[in-house]
């Protein structure tokens, strides 16, 4: 929990301290945290498996890489330290460095000692990176006593780096920083950079890797850029952006919606067919998120079977255009496949994605939030269930999907598969609608009473807002969505099978929406473009094609980690943040002398009273 | 009409009436598919029968067929009801479901494997032998599934007592997705095969016909149910929980730990759930990262079915699911005529959880919960 004030009522002094004059408990602990992470990472086998991707050739490959972020990270945060309103403040100095070093030394010790217990031990039967390209990997080649005794070092080098972060003055930390971050981003997207721009492939060698040479050159690019401010400059402008108000506000949105609107537009005609794809991966799970977003975020209702509805509208327009669905319709649910029959069948499939929508919605909306999404979660899975089995397999060919899916013809523009570009503008076309759609909703009366609804749901009823129809009414709403995301999906594919509809993809849209930012569109396109965009969606490769195989791992630890520290998203929206900081908020009017304290305190107490009586 | 007439009569909504058709439908279905079946064991060829099967006779099932359903259905039955402890007392102490629960489960299964499979070598699970190892192994699964339970806790819910409601369901989402994933990276992809149980364990009973094996797991879990049972009603710990449970503030002004009795709450919920992975191990002698997922839902429709909060209700519902799911598939939706109706049994149990909540919310034997979270 964030306590860190920044508008100080009071200056107190600041007090130094001496170098080894450190917390050793907290030392401890991080190194210990710092440790088993770096184990657990080992073990997981990240590092074997991305050492044959190389960032700057010969230093540096993914796979060390996946090892020595941690205890930069840690070794920064061991000397981070919560300052307290009328408590004197340490200052910075050669401790934090000490501390850093120590906890990565810790930290590099647990590595020494794994590979040491990898080369005596034989536990290769159940952990299947138990083996002995993991010594080879950490003890580089050299020896055992060599890389004990290495990993040791980087690890006191690292995490003293990261001490030495908060010592550095002025931009001194931002250059270090943007220069690391530079070449990493530069070497890690390289298949991406040079899809765009086949002119950057001077900057690579042929394994893939960054040349030595130019990555010195990047680091000294971004180190010039932060030392004359150039950094500082960007987010200045961005801070001014935020703090503006006004109609001068709403023309700089509206003409950076419309720069993003042409780059988008335009993107995609110079790119290759790598990077369309994805883009049009992308909207697909854009159009998904969007949809969630109006479920989750403005109502509050927490859907785990949202998968359904994209199940749904998958198969419904792959039954009305594919000649392969399954033998036993009747002759009047007709075969859509001529020019225009996809849009037809789109607005069938909307429609009866909703039915369906309401039809699941209507018992499940009035349980309170954890039965609902359990409920969902069984309906996500029925319906899947449903798609696979014998009993339905006249009609939806069970295991083997539908197949031959014709592409969406509109007489003039045709979307197929084999060109992501036409998917991708299909897919942003639908997008840019229901971004509309959801941002009018979001400031209509509606959007304001799922909102109500979604902060308290008793409160809400009790101003006379029908909450069972209205959250049945979002639920629908981003059904809609999902079975156009469904639609799109299964014209690009060209077939639906079930496989393609698990729990899986339910969670990965929830990972996006939160990521990025419950309620609020800005968020979910962020989340969207950098989760599908970079990591990849369930079972579609992203930027890091190299990460496809601990992807969801990744995801799961985003989730955890993102519902601990920044519950409000990436991108938070202003409302939902002072929900859920409500006890900081009022702890920091109090210290400004806005709110007296024992109102504030007993608002509190009323609020937590509210909290255990909805549900 | 005066206000309070009104008030009564208002929450008659459209809603309202498409719930009562979806609940007319739904009985109606089960007692169309009862009445199927009792027509198919008085007479195969009669016409009700034939009319659902296209013309072709019904199958008639016979006694063994049944016992061996209900036998199946109580020994998973059983095993639900002990992961449907832990939901059950983690919502009654936090007030919210722990998703990730499931997955405590399967860690306990993975334990099994590697245990069953080590003591395999040595030769000890086998025999006279297999006694001993197979207490060994429930021991080191409990253990290791209460480690995960406690350190599940300390690192990701203690930080959020006290948040929004959602905040920690998603964040056991999260986790659950995380240990089903590092299982995965940690131990390869594929299904982890148990060795073969001996072959004491595989025969039948004589005379009595029921597979020594689903004993076995029918008193593991009822031994273990009476453990739980003393230890919640009868130690000053569960004392202690059972006042948590009831209001934490009070709890903690009476001197009671609240914290060390989450833990608490939490291990002992761990614990069942890595017996319940072992006696997984034992039946299905296989195991798989996603393990966790299918049993943690029914589970958790067996805590609802029995009233959340309440323990007996948990085991009581867990029994029931599991013969609903064992005999379900063939007593109503094979009289109906449906083809392929044991790919059909999880749909079975995710229908009687919705059933359930539309019908009883509060479950068969009421939920035990305290007052503010009844709301």
């Amino acid at each position: 929990m964030n306590t860190e004030i920044t508008d100080s009522v009071h200056t107190v002094d600041t007090v130094s301290k001496g170098a080894f004059d450190v917390d050793w408990r907290k030392i401890g602990r991080l190194g210990g945290i710092l440790a088993i992470g770096l184990v657990f990472i080992a073990l997981v086998g990240m590092p074997v498996g991305l050492d044959g991707r190389l960032l700057i050739d010969p230093i540096l490959s993914l796979g060390y890489l996946s090892l020595l972020w941690l205890p930069l990270i840690v070794g920064y945060s061991v000397g981070r330290e919560v300052v307290l309103e009328g408590m004197a403040e340490t200052k910075k100095g050669a401790r934090d460095v000490v501390a850093g070093a120590a906890v990565g030394g810790l930290g590099g010790l647990g590595l020494s000692v794994l590979l040491v217990l990898v080369d005596n031990l034989d536990l290769r039967d159940p952990l299947v990176n138990w083996s002995p390209q993991l010594v080879e990997f950490l003890s580089f080649g050299s020896g055992l006593a060599f890389g004990f005794a290495a990993w040791i070092v980087i690890g006191v080098a690292i995490g003293g780096v990261g001490g030495l972060l908060h010592v550095l003055p002025g931009r001194g930390a931002t250059a270090f920083v943007g220069a690391v971050l530079t070449v990493m981003l530069v070497a890690i997207f390289e298949s991406f950079l040079t899809d765009v721009v086949d002119q950057l492939e001077f900057l690579y060698d042929n394994t893939g890797g960054l040349k030595v040479v130019w990555a010195v050159v990047l680091a000294v690019l971004a180190v010039a850029v932060a030392l004359s401010g150039g950094f500082e400059k960007v987010s200045a402008s961005r801070t001014a952006y935020q703090t503006r108000t006004g109609p001068g506000k709403a023309r700089q949105t509206s003409m950076l919606v419309g720069i993003a609107f042409v780059a988008l537009i335009v993107i995609p005609m110079v790119t290759g067919k790598v990077t369309q794809e994805l883009l049009a991966n992308v909207g697909i799970f854009l159009l998904l998120a969007l949809g969630l977003n109006i479920v989750v975020g403005l109502a509050g209702i927490l859907d785990l079977g949202y998968v359904a509805f994209f199940a749904v509208g998958g198969y419904t327009s792959a039954v009305l255009t594919s000649p392969n669905r399954g033998p036993q319709w009747p002759s009047w649910v007709p075969t859509l496949d001529g020019p225009g029959g996809w849009a037809i069948a789109l607005v069938v499939t909307v429609l009866f994605a909703s039915l369906v929508g309401l039809c699941i919605g209507a018992p499940v909306i009035r349980m309170r939030g954890d039965y609902l999404a359990i409920v969902t979660l069984g309906f996500g899975e029925i319906i899947r269930l449903l798609f696979l089995s014998d009993w339905l397999g006249g009609y939806f060919n069970g295991s083997q999907g539908i197949t031959k899916i014709p592409s969406a013809d509109f007489g003039t523009f045709e979307v197929k598969g084999t060109d992501p570009r036409s998917v991708f503008y299909l897919a942003l076309a639908f997008a840019a609608l229901s971004i509309y759609v959801s941002w009018r909703l979001e400031r209509s009366r509606i959007g304001r009473a799922w909102m109500a609804v979604r902060e308290d749901e008793s409160v809400a009823e009790a101003m006379g807002i029908n909450t069972v129809n209205l959250k049945l009414m979002a639920f629908v709403v981003g059904a809609a969505l999902a079975s156009f995301a469904g639609a799109i999906f299964s014209a690009k594919v060209g077939s639906v099978f079930p496989t393609s509809f698990e729990i899986l993809v339910s969670i990965i849209i929830l990972v996006i929406v939160i990521v990025g930012g419950m309620g609020n569109i800005v968020g979910v396109i962020v989340g969207s473009v950098v989760l599908v965009g970079v990591l990849g969606g369930p079972k579609q490769p992203g930027l890091l094609q190299e990460f496809s195989q601990y992807k969801l791992l990744i995801y799961g630890a985003l989730l955890i980690w993102m519902m601990l520290q920044r519950p409000e998203g990436l991108v938070p929206n202003v409302r939902r943040t002072r929900e859920l900081h409500q006890d900081e908020f009022l702890q920091d009017s109090w210290l400004r002398g806005e709110v007296d304290r024992d109102e504030a305190e007993s608002v509190d107490a009323g609020d937590q009273l509210a909290g255990g009586m909805s549900s | 009409m005066t206000a309070a007439v009104r008030a009564k009569s208002a929450p008659k909504t459209n809603i309202d009436r498409f719930l009562v058709v979806i609940k007319v439908v739904l009985i109606g279905v089960i007692a169309i598919g009862l009445l199927a079946f009792i027509a198919q064991q008085l007479a195969p060829d009669n016409t009700f029968a034939q009319w659902t099967h296209d013309g072709q006779e019904a199958q008639r099932l016979s006694w063994p067929q049944y016992r061996g359903l209900i036998v199946t259905g109580i020994s998973q039955g059983a095993m639900y009801g002990l992961i449907a402890l832990g939901y059950s007392m983690v919502y009654g102490v936090l007030g919210f479901i722990n998703f990730a629960h499931g997955e405590v489960f399967m860690v306990g299964a993975f334990t099994g494997f590697i245990m069953a499979n080590k003591l395999d070598e040595a030769g000890w699970w086998e025999g006279g032998m297999f006694i001993p190892a197979i207490i060994l192994t429930i021991v080191v699964c409990a253990l290791v599934s209460t480690a995960t339970a406690v350190v599940m806790e300390r690192i990701a819910y203690r930080p959020l007592r006290g948040s929004p409601r959602l905040i920690p369901l998603i964040t056991s989402i999260g986790i659950s997705f995380f240990i089903q994933n590092a299982v995965i990276l940690l131990f390869g992809p594929g299904a982890k095969g148990y060795p073969s149980n001996p072959d004491w364990l595989e025969e039948s009973i004589p005379g009595v016909g029921i597979e020594v094996k689903k004993l076995l797991v029918i008193c593991i879990a009822a031994i273990s149910m009476a453990g739980l049972w003393y230890f919640v009603e009868r130690t000053k710990t569960g004392k202690a929980m059972r006042a948590v449970a009831e209001d934490k503030e009070i709890a903690s002004l009476m001197g009671i730990d609240v914290d060390k009795t989450i833990v608490t709450t939490f291990a002992v919920g761990g614990a069942m759930a890595g017996i319940a992975g072992i006696l997984w191990g034992i039946l299905f002698r296989s195991v798989i990262a996603t393990t966790g997922f299918l049993p943690g839902v029914k589970a958790f429709t067996a805590a609802v079915v029995g009233g959340v909060g309440n323990l007996g209700g948990a085991m009581a519902g867990g029994v029931s699911i599991g013969s609903a799911e064992a005999l379900g598939p063939l007593m109503l939706l094979e009289p109906l005529g449906v083809k392929g109706v044991s790919q059909l049994s999880d749909a079975v149990s995710f229908t009687a959880l919705i059933l359930v909540l539309l019908i009883k919310p509060s479950g068969l034997f009421g939920e035990r919960l305290s007052s503010e979270d009844r709301a």
